[in-house]
Protein backbone atom coordinates (compact mmCIF):
# COMPACT_ATOMS: atom_id res chain seq x y z
CA UNK A 1 0.00 0.00 0.00
CA UNK A 2 1.45 3.46 -0.90
CA UNK A 3 2.72 5.25 2.06
CA UNK A 4 0.16 8.26 1.14
CA UNK A 5 -2.79 5.98 1.50
CA UNK A 6 -1.84 4.64 4.66
CA UNK A 7 -1.39 8.46 5.92
CA UNK A 8 -4.71 9.10 4.39
CA UNK A 9 -6.36 5.69 6.01
CA UNK A 10 -5.63 7.40 9.70
CA UNK A 11 -5.59 11.30 8.70
CA UNK A 12 -9.24 10.99 6.89
CA UNK A 13 -10.95 7.93 7.47
CA UNK A 14 -10.19 7.87 11.22
CA UNK A 15 -9.86 11.20 11.89
CA UNK A 16 -11.50 13.60 9.57
CA UNK A 17 -8.96 15.39 8.23
CA UNK A 18 -8.63 16.40 4.87
CA UNK A 19 -4.97 15.86 3.02
CA UNK A 20 -2.92 18.81 2.26
CA UNK A 21 -1.94 20.02 -1.71
CA UNK A 22 0.79 17.77 -0.90
CA UNK A 23 -1.17 14.57 -0.18
CA UNK A 24 -3.22 15.53 -2.64
CA UNK A 25 -0.55 15.76 -5.13
CA UNK A 26 0.62 12.01 -3.92
CA UNK A 27 -2.87 10.64 -4.99
CA UNK A 28 -2.89 12.38 -8.03
CA UNK A 29 0.40 10.76 -9.06
CA UNK A 30 -0.56 7.73 -8.01
CA UNK A 31 0.49 4.64 -10.64
CA UNK A 32 -2.57 3.22 -12.18
CA UNK A 33 -2.29 -0.20 -10.05
CA UNK A 34 -3.03 1.68 -6.73
CA UNK A 35 -6.05 3.69 -8.18
CA UNK A 36 -8.54 1.07 -7.04
CA UNK A 37 -7.42 0.89 -3.57
CA UNK A 38 -7.42 5.30 -3.52
CA UNK A 39 -11.32 4.79 -5.16
CA UNK A 40 -11.99 2.45 -2.16
CA UNK A 41 -10.48 4.63 0.25
CA UNK A 42 -12.36 7.48 -0.49
CA UNK A 43 -15.24 5.28 -0.77
CA UNK A 44 -14.93 4.20 2.76
CA UNK A 45 -14.58 8.29 3.93
CA UNK A 46 -17.30 9.25 2.05
CA UNK A 47 -19.31 6.74 3.59
CA UNK A 48 -18.10 7.33 7.25
CA UNK A 49 -17.84 11.17 6.93
CA UNK A 50 -21.24 11.75 4.79
CA UNK A 51 -23.06 8.48 4.79
CA UNK A 52 -24.31 6.81 2.02
CA UNK A 53 -26.83 9.02 1.12
CA UNK A 54 -26.84 10.52 -2.66
CA UNK A 55 -27.87 14.30 -3.10
CA UNK A 56 -29.58 14.17 -6.63
CA UNK A 57 -29.73 18.57 -8.00
CA UNK A 58 -31.21 19.03 -11.23
CA UNK A 59 -30.14 22.42 -12.75
CA UNK A 60 -31.38 24.77 -15.61
CA UNK A 61 -30.38 27.54 -17.68
CA UNK A 62 -32.66 31.04 -17.16
CA UNK A 63 -30.66 33.30 -18.93
CA UNK A 64 -28.36 31.33 -22.07
CA UNK A 65 -25.53 32.64 -23.69
CA UNK A 66 -24.52 36.42 -24.76
CA UNK A 67 -22.15 36.07 -21.78
CA UNK A 68 -19.82 39.22 -21.36
CA UNK A 69 -17.06 37.29 -20.18
CA UNK A 70 -14.06 35.14 -21.56
CA UNK A 71 -14.02 32.36 -19.53
CA UNK A 72 -12.13 30.03 -22.46
CA UNK A 73 -13.97 26.55 -21.53
CA UNK A 74 -17.54 28.45 -21.99
CA UNK A 75 -19.86 28.34 -25.00
CA UNK A 76 -21.92 31.02 -23.49
CA UNK A 77 -19.55 33.62 -24.08
CA UNK A 78 -20.73 36.44 -26.29
CA UNK A 79 -17.41 36.68 -27.30
CA UNK A 80 -16.10 33.55 -29.06
CA UNK A 81 -17.67 31.99 -32.57
CA UNK A 82 -19.90 29.57 -30.56
CA UNK A 83 -23.04 28.20 -31.83
CA UNK A 84 -24.55 29.23 -28.38
CA UNK A 85 -27.16 32.06 -29.55
CA UNK A 86 -28.89 33.97 -26.32
CA UNK A 87 -32.40 32.85 -24.98
CA UNK A 88 -34.02 33.73 -21.78
CA UNK A 89 -36.64 30.89 -19.93
CA UNK A 90 -40.10 32.23 -19.05
CA UNK A 91 -41.88 31.12 -15.82
CA UNK A 92 -43.90 28.69 -16.90
CA UNK A 93 -41.25 26.65 -18.28
CA UNK A 94 -39.09 27.74 -15.31
CA UNK A 95 -41.82 26.18 -12.80
CA UNK A 96 -42.41 23.23 -15.50
CA UNK A 97 -38.12 22.18 -15.44
CA UNK A 98 -38.31 22.31 -11.48
CA UNK A 99 -41.56 19.89 -11.22
CA UNK A 100 -39.87 17.87 -13.83
CA UNK A 101 -36.58 17.79 -11.54
CA UNK A 102 -39.03 17.05 -8.29
CA UNK A 103 -40.67 14.39 -10.21
CA UNK A 104 -37.50 12.23 -10.18
CA UNK A 105 -36.61 12.47 -6.46
CA UNK A 106 -34.31 14.44 -6.56
CA UNK A 107 -34.11 17.72 -3.92
CA UNK A 108 -32.03 20.00 -5.23
CA UNK A 109 -33.14 22.57 -8.30
CA UNK A 110 -30.43 25.13 -9.20
CA UNK A 111 -30.93 27.82 -11.42
CA UNK A 112 -27.88 29.38 -13.74
CA UNK A 113 -28.38 32.33 -15.41
CA UNK A 114 -24.43 33.03 -18.45
CA UNK A 115 -24.12 36.67 -17.28
CA UNK A 116 -21.18 38.24 -14.70
CA UNK A 117 -23.51 39.19 -12.72
CA UNK A 118 -27.21 39.43 -12.29
CA UNK A 119 -28.61 42.78 -13.40
CA UNK A 120 -32.49 44.11 -12.67
CA UNK A 121 -33.86 42.14 -15.14
CA UNK A 122 -32.63 38.57 -13.82
CA UNK A 123 -33.03 39.63 -10.18
CA UNK A 124 -36.98 40.59 -11.19
CA UNK A 125 -37.21 37.04 -12.86
CA UNK A 126 -35.40 35.59 -10.12
CA UNK A 127 -37.55 36.83 -7.54
CA UNK A 128 -40.68 36.01 -9.77
CA UNK A 129 -38.95 32.50 -10.35
CA UNK A 130 -38.04 31.41 -7.54
CA UNK A 131 -41.90 32.42 -5.83
CA UNK A 132 -43.52 30.64 -8.53
CA UNK A 133 -41.61 27.56 -8.01
CA UNK A 134 -41.92 27.62 -4.12
CA UNK A 135 -45.74 27.95 -4.65
CA UNK A 136 -46.19 25.00 -6.52
CA UNK A 137 -43.20 22.33 -5.97
CA UNK A 138 -41.57 20.75 -3.41
CA UNK A 139 -38.02 21.21 -3.86
CA UNK A 140 -34.64 23.33 -2.79
CA UNK A 141 -33.37 26.26 -5.16
CA UNK A 142 -29.97 27.22 -5.46
CA UNK A 143 -28.97 29.56 -7.90
CA UNK A 144 -25.90 30.32 -9.83
CA UNK A 145 -25.77 33.89 -11.05
CA UNK A 146 -22.38 35.15 -11.02
CA UNK A 147 -20.63 37.53 -8.71
CA UNK A 148 -22.87 39.21 -6.65
CA UNK A 149 -22.90 42.65 -4.63
CA UNK A 150 -23.94 42.13 -1.19
CA UNK A 151 -27.57 43.84 -1.62
CA UNK A 152 -27.90 40.82 -3.96
CA UNK A 153 -26.42 38.56 -1.36
CA UNK A 154 -29.48 39.69 0.88
CA UNK A 155 -32.03 39.44 -1.79
CA UNK A 156 -31.09 35.96 -2.74
CA UNK A 157 -31.44 35.11 1.14
CA UNK A 158 -34.99 36.97 1.62
CA UNK A 159 -36.09 34.68 -2.06
CA UNK A 160 -35.68 31.41 -0.21
CA UNK A 161 -32.51 30.58 -2.15
CA UNK A 162 -30.79 28.32 0.18
CA UNK A 163 -27.66 27.78 -2.12
CA UNK A 164 -25.12 29.62 -3.99
CA UNK A 165 -22.97 28.57 -6.64
CA UNK A 166 -19.75 29.84 -7.96
CA UNK A 167 -17.18 27.69 -9.17
CA UNK A 168 -13.22 29.14 -8.97
CA UNK A 169 -13.25 27.00 -11.88
CA UNK A 170 -9.22 26.19 -11.00
CA UNK A 171 -6.94 27.25 -8.74
CA UNK A 172 -5.53 30.66 -8.48
CA UNK A 173 -2.06 30.44 -9.96
CA UNK A 174 -4.16 29.13 -13.58
CA UNK A 175 -7.28 31.03 -13.67
CA UNK A 176 -5.39 33.73 -15.79
CA UNK A 177 -4.77 31.21 -18.63
CA UNK A 178 -8.34 30.44 -18.42
CA UNK A 179 -10.44 33.55 -17.71
CA UNK A 180 -9.30 37.61 -18.23
CA UNK A 181 -12.45 39.68 -17.62
CA UNK A 182 -12.28 39.22 -13.84
CA UNK A 183 -10.32 37.54 -11.40
CA UNK A 184 -10.22 34.58 -9.07
CA UNK A 185 -10.12 37.03 -6.29
CA UNK A 186 -13.35 38.53 -7.51
CA UNK A 187 -14.65 35.53 -7.37
CA UNK A 188 -13.35 34.72 -4.28
CA UNK A 189 -15.11 38.06 -2.65
CA UNK A 190 -18.98 36.34 -3.99
CA UNK A 191 -18.21 33.26 -2.10
CA UNK A 192 -17.43 35.17 0.98
CA UNK A 193 -20.00 37.27 1.20
CA UNK A 194 -22.84 34.22 0.47
CA UNK A 195 -21.20 32.31 2.92
CA UNK A 196 -21.50 35.37 5.56
CA UNK A 197 -24.61 35.76 4.31
CA UNK A 198 -25.92 31.99 5.32
CA UNK A 199 -26.32 30.81 2.33
CA UNK A 200 -24.84 27.03 1.57
CA UNK A 201 -21.97 27.61 -0.36
CA UNK A 202 -21.42 25.46 -3.92
CA UNK A 203 -18.12 25.79 -5.28
CA UNK A 204 -15.90 23.50 -7.73
CA UNK A 205 -14.57 24.06 -10.95
CA UNK A 206 -13.66 22.07 -14.30
CA UNK A 207 -10.30 19.88 -14.62
CA UNK A 208 -8.93 19.14 -18.04
CA UNK A 209 -8.19 22.93 -19.09
CA UNK A 210 -4.60 22.50 -19.57
CA UNK A 211 -4.02 23.40 -15.57
CA UNK A 212 -0.34 20.76 -14.51
CA UNK A 213 -1.21 17.82 -11.86
CA UNK A 214 0.26 20.43 -9.21
CA UNK A 215 -2.25 22.94 -9.94
CA UNK A 216 -5.13 20.07 -9.78
CA UNK A 217 -3.69 19.66 -6.32
CA UNK A 218 -3.09 23.41 -5.72
CA UNK A 219 -7.52 23.32 -6.69
CA UNK A 220 -7.96 20.95 -4.07
CA UNK A 221 -6.15 22.79 -1.07
CA UNK A 222 -7.74 26.13 -1.78
CA UNK A 223 -11.39 24.24 -2.32
CA UNK A 224 -10.73 22.89 1.32
CA UNK A 225 -9.68 26.05 2.62
CA UNK A 226 -12.44 27.72 1.50
CA UNK A 227 -14.74 24.52 2.71
CA UNK A 228 -17.61 24.66 0.75
CA UNK A 229 -20.96 22.56 1.20
CA UNK A 230 -20.80 21.26 -2.00
CA UNK A 231 -17.96 21.12 -4.86
CA UNK A 232 -19.59 20.28 -8.33
CA UNK A 233 -16.89 18.71 -10.40
CA UNK A 234 -16.68 18.99 -14.20
CA UNK A 235 -14.58 17.78 -16.60
CA UNK A 236 -13.56 19.82 -19.60
CA UNK A 237 -16.72 18.87 -22.60
CA UNK A 238 -13.97 20.93 -25.16
CA UNK A 239 -17.11 23.16 -27.12
CA UNK A 240 -16.90 24.42 -30.98
CA UNK A 241 -16.01 28.13 -31.08
CA UNK A 242 -14.70 28.53 -27.77
CA UNK A 243 -10.41 28.78 -26.86
CA UNK A 244 -10.31 25.15 -25.22
CA UNK A 245 -12.46 23.28 -28.38
CA UNK A 246 -9.26 21.67 -29.36
CA UNK A 247 -8.60 20.50 -26.10
CA UNK A 248 -8.05 16.64 -25.10
CA UNK A 249 -10.83 15.59 -22.79
CA UNK A 250 -9.27 14.28 -19.23
CA UNK A 251 -8.23 10.38 -19.88
CA UNK A 252 -10.77 8.14 -17.34
CA UNK A 253 -8.34 7.30 -14.71
CA UNK A 254 -6.90 10.98 -14.04
CA UNK A 255 -10.53 12.04 -13.55
CA UNK A 256 -11.40 9.11 -11.17
CA UNK A 257 -7.70 9.82 -9.10
CA UNK A 258 -8.69 13.37 -8.94
CA UNK A 259 -12.54 11.96 -7.38
CA UNK A 260 -10.72 10.42 -4.89
CA UNK A 261 -7.90 12.82 -4.36
CA UNK A 262 -10.77 15.80 -4.03
CA UNK A 263 -12.37 13.32 -1.26
CA UNK A 264 -9.13 12.95 0.52
CA UNK A 265 -8.91 16.59 0.64
CA UNK A 266 -12.79 16.82 1.52
CA UNK A 267 -13.93 14.73 3.27
CA UNK A 268 -17.32 15.59 4.76
CA UNK A 269 -18.23 17.74 1.79
CA UNK A 270 -21.07 17.14 -0.94
CA UNK A 271 -18.91 15.96 -3.91
CA UNK A 272 -21.35 16.35 -6.92
CA UNK A 273 -20.02 14.78 -10.17
CA UNK A 274 -21.49 17.62 -13.07
CA UNK A 275 -21.21 18.14 -16.55
CA UNK A 276 -18.64 15.86 -18.99
CA UNK A 277 -18.96 12.57 -16.99
CA UNK A 278 -20.33 11.14 -19.87
CA UNK A 279 -17.72 11.87 -22.16
CA UNK A 280 -14.38 11.66 -19.75
CA UNK A 281 -16.02 8.23 -18.45
CA UNK A 282 -18.59 7.29 -20.03
CA UNK A 283 -21.34 4.69 -18.56
CA UNK A 284 -19.41 3.11 -16.13
CA UNK A 285 -17.43 5.96 -14.64
CA UNK A 286 -20.84 6.84 -12.89
CA UNK A 287 -20.78 3.98 -11.17
CA UNK A 288 -16.93 4.16 -10.08
CA UNK A 289 -16.88 7.90 -9.50
CA UNK A 290 -20.14 6.93 -6.56
CA UNK A 291 -17.93 4.00 -5.38
CA UNK A 292 -14.83 6.38 -5.64
CA UNK A 293 -16.11 9.25 -3.43
CA UNK A 294 -18.93 10.71 -5.08
CA UNK A 295 -22.20 11.61 -3.16
CA UNK A 296 -24.25 13.31 -5.81
CA UNK A 297 -24.92 13.81 -8.99
CA UNK A 298 -26.74 16.35 -11.26
CA UNK A 299 -29.52 14.16 -13.07
CA UNK A 300 -30.65 15.22 -16.72
CA UNK A 301 -29.23 17.65 -18.84
CA UNK A 302 -26.68 20.33 -18.38
CA UNK A 303 -27.22 23.89 -19.24
CA UNK A 304 -26.08 23.94 -23.43
CA UNK A 305 -25.51 20.10 -23.49
CA UNK A 306 -27.65 16.76 -22.44
CA UNK A 307 -26.53 14.35 -19.97
CA UNK A 308 -27.63 10.51 -19.47
CA UNK A 309 -31.42 9.92 -18.80
CA UNK A 310 -32.09 10.79 -15.27
CA UNK A 311 -33.65 7.40 -15.19
CA UNK A 312 -30.40 5.54 -15.57
CA UNK A 313 -28.37 7.45 -12.83
CA UNK A 314 -31.70 6.31 -10.41
CA UNK A 315 -31.40 2.59 -11.51
CA UNK A 316 -27.80 3.02 -10.65
CA UNK A 317 -28.31 4.40 -7.48
CA UNK A 318 -30.67 1.74 -6.79
CA UNK A 319 -28.59 -1.15 -7.75
CA UNK A 320 -25.59 0.66 -5.69
CA UNK A 321 -28.39 0.47 -2.57
CA UNK A 322 -27.19 4.04 -2.56
CA UNK A 323 -30.64 6.04 -1.64
CA UNK A 324 -31.42 9.83 -2.42
CA UNK A 325 -31.29 12.03 0.20
CA UNK A 326 -34.62 12.99 0.91
CA UNK A 327 -36.04 16.52 1.23
CA UNK A 328 -36.65 16.59 4.97
CA UNK A 329 -33.10 15.69 5.66
CA UNK A 330 -32.40 18.89 3.87
CA UNK A 331 -34.24 20.89 5.56
CA UNK B 1 -41.88 20.59 -36.48
CA UNK B 2 -43.95 23.48 -38.69
CA UNK B 3 -44.38 22.05 -41.98
CA UNK B 4 -41.99 23.04 -44.41
CA UNK B 5 -42.28 25.09 -47.63
CA UNK B 6 -40.06 23.56 -49.48
CA UNK B 7 -39.56 19.29 -48.48
CA UNK B 8 -36.40 19.55 -51.21
CA UNK B 9 -34.59 21.86 -49.24
CA UNK B 10 -34.67 19.42 -46.28
CA UNK B 11 -30.81 18.75 -44.58
CA UNK B 12 -28.85 20.58 -46.47
CA UNK B 13 -26.94 21.86 -43.34
CA UNK B 14 -24.90 20.07 -40.41
CA UNK B 15 -27.40 20.61 -37.53
CA UNK B 16 -24.40 20.85 -35.15
CA UNK B 17 -21.44 22.45 -37.50
CA UNK B 18 -23.68 24.60 -39.67
CA UNK B 19 -21.37 23.29 -42.99
CA UNK B 20 -22.86 21.96 -46.31
CA UNK B 21 -24.57 17.96 -44.92
CA UNK B 22 -23.26 16.63 -47.88
CA UNK B 23 -19.85 17.44 -48.20
CA UNK B 24 -17.08 17.28 -45.43
CA UNK B 25 -17.28 14.70 -42.67
CA UNK B 26 -19.97 14.66 -40.09
CA UNK B 27 -19.92 11.46 -38.32
CA UNK B 28 -17.85 13.11 -35.74
CA UNK B 29 -21.01 15.86 -35.60
CA UNK B 30 -23.78 13.02 -35.65
CA UNK B 31 -21.87 11.25 -32.52
CA UNK B 32 -21.61 14.74 -30.71
CA UNK B 33 -25.08 15.57 -31.24
CA UNK B 34 -26.15 12.23 -28.86
CA UNK B 35 -25.13 14.67 -26.05
CA UNK B 36 -26.06 17.77 -27.89
CA UNK B 37 -29.07 19.68 -28.85
CA UNK B 38 -28.59 20.95 -32.45
CA UNK B 39 -26.96 24.69 -33.08
CA UNK B 40 -27.98 24.63 -36.57
CA UNK B 41 -31.17 24.94 -38.89
CA UNK B 42 -30.56 22.08 -41.56
CA UNK B 43 -32.93 23.87 -43.55
CA UNK B 44 -31.51 27.22 -44.43
CA UNK B 45 -28.39 27.19 -41.82
CA UNK B 46 -29.41 30.20 -38.82
CA UNK B 47 -28.32 29.57 -35.72
CA UNK B 48 -31.46 28.63 -33.58
CA UNK B 49 -32.59 29.48 -30.61
CA UNK B 50 -32.34 26.49 -28.30
CA UNK B 51 -33.40 26.21 -24.84
CA UNK B 52 -31.83 23.06 -22.79
CA UNK B 53 -34.29 21.63 -20.04
CA UNK B 54 -33.92 18.95 -17.62
CA UNK B 55 -35.50 16.58 -19.49
CA UNK B 56 -35.55 17.75 -22.96
CA UNK B 57 -34.61 20.90 -25.11
CA UNK B 58 -36.29 22.88 -28.22
CA UNK B 59 -34.81 24.55 -31.14
CA UNK B 60 -36.40 27.34 -33.30
CA UNK B 61 -35.42 28.90 -36.10
CA UNK B 62 -37.21 32.20 -37.30
CA UNK B 63 -37.92 30.71 -40.49
CA UNK B 64 -38.99 26.85 -40.23
CA UNK B 65 -39.87 26.91 -36.80
CA UNK B 66 -39.26 24.87 -33.61
CA UNK B 67 -38.04 21.51 -32.84
CA UNK B 68 -37.83 19.40 -29.68
CA UNK B 69 -36.02 16.23 -28.35
S1 LIG C 1 -19.19 33.94 -16.50
FE1 LIG C 1 -20.24 31.95 -16.69
S2 LIG C 1 -21.53 32.11 -18.52
FE2 LIG C 1 -20.06 33.80 -18.58
S3 LIG C 1 -18.40 33.05 -19.87
FE3 LIG C 1 -17.84 32.62 -17.72
S4 LIG C 1 -18.61 30.54 -17.32
FE4 LIG C 1 -19.60 31.26 -19.21
ZN1 LIG D 1 -21.21 18.67 -39.01
ZN1 LIG E 1 -34.33 27.51 -40.79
Amino acid sequence: MPEILDQARTQVLDNGVGLDEAGVLAVLNLPDEHLPAALQLAHEVRMRWCGPEVEVEGIVSLKTGGCPEDCHFCSQSGLFTSPVRSVWLDIPALVEAAKQTAATGATEFCIVAAVRGPDARLMKQMREGVAAIKAEVDIQVAASLGMLTKEQVDELVEMGVHRYNHNLETCRSYFPNVVTTHSWEERWETLKMVRESGMEVCCGGILGLGESVEQRAEFAAQLAELDPHEVPLNFLNPRPGTPLGDRPVVEGKDALRAIAAFRLAMPRTILRYAGGREITLGDLGTRDGLLGGINAVIVGNYLTTLGRPATDDLKLLDDLKMPMKALSATL
Amino acid sequence: MTELVEPAAAQRWCDRCGEPADTGAHAACQAARELEPPRYCTHCRRRMKVQVVPTGWSAVCVEHGESRG
